[in-house]
């Protein structure tokens, strides 16, 4: 099955990168860009028939190596 | 008294560290990443470079090596465990530091040298330094700033400047017992002051003076 896995930073921690591109965004005269995050995505395919325990052991990997904890929120989307 | 220098794929610091602790009197061995006993290793230092390409994080997949079983034994028995630079980012990565390292506030590579402050020698980096002594050494690093959300980190070696960002401008953080630190300039490019400062050195005997027989 096909899985999308998106990593976001948490609100709260700096995205160094985000800031230098909505800086240049600005300077470009994009002046409506109010604010730029930039996160990851990861594409899996992974072995399985039920959506629902596709869904939950992925999770289990964003918890054991794919996201930290420290900075990190993740979600799982199972697309077939 | 033998130090385990860990050499992960992409580790480049190794040869430095083993240098300039040879040089102060310890007696050091690189050992290979894969490697599951370290017995008879009184401590252990995870050098700067960059583990496994930094794919992921910084870090995140070294603190899977095989050896880090080892070095989590090891930091839990109470023997110094240093990690450098991307080492102090392994760390972080295994928990056994508080924190997280990210891309520097400027989104500069920063290498030169760096202005440090003691502010905690209650660590075997530190504690042959005494509080508020100033200590010179490189610093090399983009991901450089560390962030600790939940603020449990006991900070050991502060920038007089704040080059990267770090959460209150800190360069080196060690865990309660003071026994697993990560440092991010670099203690072992600086024990020669031919080679423009020999302020490492303390740190480093700091070190080499915590190593107890295991």
């Amino acid at each position: 099955m096909k899985v999308t896995v998106e990593i976001t930073r948490r609100p709260e921690i700096a995205d160094p990168q985000g800031t230098t591109i909505e800086r240049a965004l600005r300077d470009l005269g994009n002046n409506e860009v109010m604010s730029v995050r930039v996160d990851r995505v990861i594409h899996l395919e992974v072995d399985g028939d039920d959506p629902a325990v596709v869904q939950s052991r992925v999770e289990e990997m964003c918890r054991q190596v794919l996201a930290n904890p420290v900075l990190e929120d993740f979600s799982v989307e199972v697309t077939g | 008294m033998r130090t385990a220098v860990v050499v992960f794929p992409g580790t480049n610091c190794e040869q430095d560290v083993a240098h300039a602790l040879t040089s102060l009197g310890g007696e050091v061995e690189l050992v290979w990443h894969r490697e599951t006993d370290l017995t008879g290793f009184d401590g252990v230092v995870l050098p700067g470079g960059f583990a496994h390409g930094d794919y992921l994080r910084t870090g995140a997949i070294a603190r899977f090596s095989p050896v880090m079983a080892e070095v989590e034994r090891m930091a839990s028995q109470g023997s110094p465990v240093l990690g450098i630079c991307n080492g102090f980012q392994v760390l972080c990565e295994a928990g056994l530091l508080p924190g997280a390292l990210i891309a520097n506030r400027d989104l500069a590579f920063i290498c030169r040298f760096v202005d440090l402050e003691v502010v905690d020698n209650d660590s075997i980096l530190t504690r042959s330094a005494e509080i508020g002594q100033r200590i010179r050494i490189p610093l090399n690093s983009y991901e450089g700033n560390w962030v600790d959300p939940g603020r449990t980190g006991r900070i050991v070696l502060r920038y007089l400047d704040d080059p990267n960002g770090s959460q209150n401008a800190a360069a080196a953080v060690a865990n309660d017992g003071g026994n697993v630190v990560g440092v991010m300039p670099h203690p072992e490019r600086g024990v020669d002051e031919l080679l423009g400062s020999g302020d490492g050195r303390v740190l480093l005997e700091g070190f080499l003076h915590s190593l107890v027989p295991a």
